[in-house]
């Protein structure tokens, strides 16, 4: 007999669902007429299901350990949620444009569907789940990232993404075998209690690892991220670069704590190199890229090595601060896409030099850019200065005074080239093609807005850090 | 709401209201309302501490707000003596500051605020981390202010300035994490942290990096060369704020966080950083000799007297010390007064090389007897501030018994005489040698305005010289709990 109560668990999953099936219905038998409201319900419902979010008190255990959601993986969906939001929002004018027009359902159903799979990914309690919410999650991204298929970089971006993701979860597959080879097992609880240090594990571990850092780029797995970021639409890329890693992240949590806590003398040292040359390379290769899009590819591979200093504990301050720093990390990048595809948008350029004397042209805009810009490099007030605080004192607590200065001379190397966007913005003169004001819809508008009171106002609410604090502790108890 | 909060809260407020500012007229009256304002809550301050009875050393009109109780962060707030003349010394130039900014638009006032909450907020701060929260604000309007109204290389500079700066708070933030942890994770409000003592062995290398960090800011050889970029290329109230104040957060932060927090590893490694700061104070006064910008002179004259900020810090015995902050005080002044004037010559005469000016005694009397008066302070003229504080430096310093420390304490007391060198040389070159140029004879002397700023200044130098007492008393009291602590 089925458990019927199981499926409350299921709350969040269900309500993407069906806000999923809905659209899907609408974009078949939707007339071309009524697909002027698409963009609006889509949003509209995807919002409901967002603050919906918010009041989902889904805990427990269902189908006998195989989905695990607590009040943790509640508030990091619900994290994953804002941020698509702000994605669809911001993706609409670029939808809008008349060779998409057409398509512009399937960019909204397809998004959703990638959720769910990290949905899943997030509440695995399996390992067998966990791959499929991988899956779930890549293989529909290629076809976004594609999503402007007559033209040659997006198309080049899909081909590569496919095959990097085939290719790591390849690896991934691998070393499940070896785990369960090793351990008989592929439930996160029975692992976790009955994991033995022996080679086999760890090779299963190590290959496991791969196949996720190759989500989150990490060095040496980034290589695929410049080309991809670069060639595929900004809203994609914005979604990649937000969603798709920090889903990854948080598996990367819970697997290293649920699963492998046993074996921290194997990652912990693996994770302080990783982190180091991750910073390193990511900052180092930022330096001298002239595209907006691949500069910020680089410098999210850098965030990518800090969100992994605060992986690296193993605590429950360790936690606390990795998902506040994504929590940051979510507003400041996508302000910094809107402001990039709307500009895109306009000119169809995304080199830096289109951002001279943007400030002069457009000074709102340039505000956005600015305070993102300075949230992504730590700089106070804005909210980024205290997520990388956390981090940084999330690792001391371990003692790692060497590493935190290492990051921290990582840091003002990454000020510099965030101060390349400023001096464009400020100290700049506008090309003459640039001279005229230009906007952008009230979607991306609001998404900007709530990205910015995002950045000026959560470093100052403490309760935001406290209540993640809570439920990280939860999880440790 | 308590007192000191209003430092931060009025120009965040003066921020807010340049939002909605359209003319000039309404620019300057935000930003004048506002800096009397602060003038005015700073000269209360000062007012109620010196009435108000209170033991050696304890902090006054303390608040304390809990921000992120997990970490112990809290928003503290609390004075003694020591930063309540740094308030008051940074009011007074804030106040000078905007008269020399006369015509500049508005964005650069929104920046100038926002430099101003990150001062004031960092002298009122009692907690660590919001020490820090507010230095890093102080740095970063510095790269807009300097890349957007300054002069010269000014894109070159903006960026040295800003990632020393940034590369000098990497060490902080080290240091600052180093001292919660190992201290117990139990607080991070620094009277209380200074009651629990840090490990040893913690302390030898928390100490270093955190002078190292505070040190960056306040010039400390080899970390000085983005001084003299940066003062060059700034527009001339930044230069006053940034050599007048901001130098200033380095030696507060030195004496407050490295020094009070971790006095046994400071009597023991003191004497590596007395060495480097023995070179930037007689090799900045060098340096000063052979230049032929007025900024560059005066960049690299603040080398060597903050220079001797340091150096009389580290000599750790309370003349000396008193003396330290007496020459923040007087360098303070007396920077703000140069940069201000060079400022006023700069803008007639459209350069700062002194090779192309001359007699300018005769074309503007004003600004020249101002820049002798700034120049006559500098080389420490007695009556004036210069003379008291370097005076104090030197003589505490000399008491110290260790041979190394009088010898060195003998060859910073040179760099007097190279002072006196480079002032007297400008001075004679510019303001009273033949006149250069003929164009110079048409130029007006100082507007009413820059009159304001200068008068403001000298009147701060003239009391500070004749009537050093008050000062130094408040100064005293503050260091007494130290003092004991050496038992010296």
């Amino acid at each position: 007999m089925i458990d019927y109560s199981n499926f409350m668990i299921l709350q969040q999953e269900a309500g993407l669902m069906l806000v999923f099936l809905i659209l899907l219905v609408y974009d078949i038998f939707g007339t071309e007429a009524s697909m002027r409201w698409f963009r609006l319900i889509a949003c509209g419902l995807f919002g409901i299901h967002t603050i919906g979010g918010f009041f989902s008190g889904a805990a427990g255990v269902a189908f006998g350990g195989m989905f695990i959601s607590s009040t943790m993986t509640v508030f990091m969906k619900n994290l994953l949620n804002v941020a698509t939001l702000l994605v669809l929002m911001q993706a609409g004018e670029w939808l809008r444009t008349p060779k998409l027009r057409i398509r512009e359902g399937e960019f909204y159903i397809i998004t959703l569907a990638t959720l769910l799979g990290m949905y899943l990914m997030i509440s695995a309690g399996n390992f067998m789940l966990l791959y499929i919410g991988i899956e779930i999650a890549s293989l529909p991204v290629a076809f976004l990232a594609a999503y402007n298929k007559y033209e040659e970089h997006p198309a080049e971006a899909g081909a590569k993404y496919i095959l990097m993701t085939a290719l790591s979860s390849g690896i991934m597959m691998f070393g499940l075998s070896y785990l369960y080879g090793a351990m008989g097992t592929m439930y996160f609880d029975d692992l976790g209690q009955q994991l033995m240090i022996d080679p086999m594990t760890i090779l299963g571990f190590v290959f496991f690892f791969a196949g996720l850092a190759f989500k989150i780029s990490i060095v040496p797995f980034h290589l695929w991220t410049a080309d991809v970021y670069e060639g595929a639409p900004t809203p994609v890329t914005a979604y990649l670069s937000v969603v798709s890693k920090g889903a990854a992240c948080f598996v990367l949590l819970f697997t290293l704590y649920h699963v492998f806590g046993a074996m921290e003398q194997v990652w912990y040292p693996m994770l302080w190199g990783l982190s180091v040359i991750t910073i390193m390379i990511g900052n180092l290769f930022a330096l001298r890229q002239k595209d907006m899009k691949r500069f910020f590819t680089f410098s999210s591979i850098s965030q990518a090595g800090y969100i992994l200093l605060g992986v690296m504990p193993g605590t429950a301050q360790g936690m606390t601060a990795t998902v506040y720093f994504i929590l940051i990390y979510l507003f400041s990048n996508l302000a910094v896409f809107g402001v990039i595809t709307a500009l895109e948008n306009r000119t169809q350029r995304t080199d830096i030099a289109a951002y001279n004397g943007l400030y002069k042209t457009n000074p709102v805009w340039a505000f956005v850019m600015m305070i993102a810009v300075f949230s992504l490099a730590g700089i106070p007030p804005f909210a980024g200065f205290f997520s990388k605080f956390f981090i940084f004192a999330s690792i001391a607590e371990r003692g790692e005074y060497l590493l935190v200065f290492i990051a921290l001379i990582n840091t003002v190397v990454s000020l510099y080239y965030y101060l390349l966007i400023i001096k464009a913005m400020f100290i700049r003169e506008p090309d003459e093609s640039l001279r005229e004001a230009w906007s952008t819809d009230q979607y991306n508008k609001t998404s900007l807005l709530i990205c910015g009171i995002g950045i000026l106002v959560i470093g100052f609410l403490s309760g935001i850090y406290e209540h993640i604090g809570s439920l990280s502790a939860g999880l440790f108890t | 709401m308590n007192i000191l909060s209003s430092f931060v809260i009025i120009p965040f407020v003066m921020l807010l209201a340049l939002f909605f500012c359209k003319g000039m007229k309404s620019i300057r009256t935000v930003m004048v309302g506002g800096a009397s304002l602060l003038l005015i809550m700073a000269c209360v301050v000062t007012g109620l501490f010196l009435t108000n009875d209170h033991p050696a050393g304890e902090m006054l009109f303390v608040a304390d707000t809990v921000w992120y109780a997990s970490l112990h962060i809290h928003y503290t707030v609390g004075v003694d003596g020591i930063s309540v003349l740094m308030i008051l010394l940074s009011a007074i130039i804030v106040f000078t500051g905007v008269f020399s900014s006369w015509h500049m638009p508005r964005e650069y006032f929104m920046w100038y605020c926002m430099l101003a909450i990150g001062v004031f907020g960092f002298f009122i701060s009692l907690d660590l981390f919001t020490m820090f929260l507010f230095y890093e604000v102080a740095l970063i309007p510095m790269y807009l202010l300097i890349g957007v109204w300054g002069t010269g290389p000014k894109e070159y500079s903006a960026m040295k300035l800003t990632l020393m700066l940034m590369g000098g708070s990497a060490f902080l933030l080290t240091g600052i994490l180093g001292i919660y942890f190992t201290s117990g994770q139990s607080t991070m409000n620094l009277p209380e942290l200074a009651g629990i003592p840090i490990p040893l062995m913690h302390q030898y290398w928390i100490f270093p990096v955190t002078f190292l960090g505070f040190g960056v800011l306040g010039a400390l050889f080899p970390f000085h060369t983005w001084s003299p970029d940066g003062h060059a290329s700034a527009p001339t109230a930044v230069s006053m704020l940034h050599a007048g104040v901001l130098m200033k957060l380095g030696g507060y932060g030195c004496f407050r966080v490295a020094i009070c927090l971790m006095p046994e590893a400071a009597q023991e490694l003191s004497w590596i950083f007395l060495i480097l700061t023995g070179i930037s104070v007689v090799y900045g006064a060098f340096s000063a000799v052979v230049q032929t910008d007025l900024k560059y002179i005066n960049a690299y004259s603040s080398v060597s007297h903050c220079g001797l900020v340091l150096f009389a810090i580290l000599m750790l015995n309370r003349t000396a010390m008193t003396g330290a902050v007496l020459q923040m005080l007087s360098h303070g002044l007396m920077t703000a007064l140069f940069f201000a004037l060079i400022g006023l010559i700069y803008g007639r005469t459209h350069t700062r090389d002194i090779r192309e000016m001359g007699g300018l005694m005769r074309v503007m009397p004003f600004a020249a007897v101002c820049y002798v008066i700034a120049g006559l302070a500098s080389l420490g003229l007695p009556g004036l501030s210069g003379f008291v504080a370097e005076m104090t430096i030197f003589v505490g310093s000399f008491r110290h018994p260790d041979l190394f420390h009088r010898v060195w304490t003998f060859v910073a007391t040179c760099s007097i005489v190279i002072t006196a060198v480079y002032i007297l040389r400008t001075i004679g070159k510019i303001l009273y040698g033949p006149l250069v140029n003929e164009h110079h004879l048409s130029l007006t002397d100082a507007a009413w305005y820059e009159k304001v700023s200068a008068v403001c200044l000298i009147a701060c130098i003239v009391l500070l010289g004749v009537w050093p007492s008050a000062a130094s008393q408040m100064i005293m009291n503050s260091l007494q709990p130290l003092i004991e602590l050496w038992k010296l």
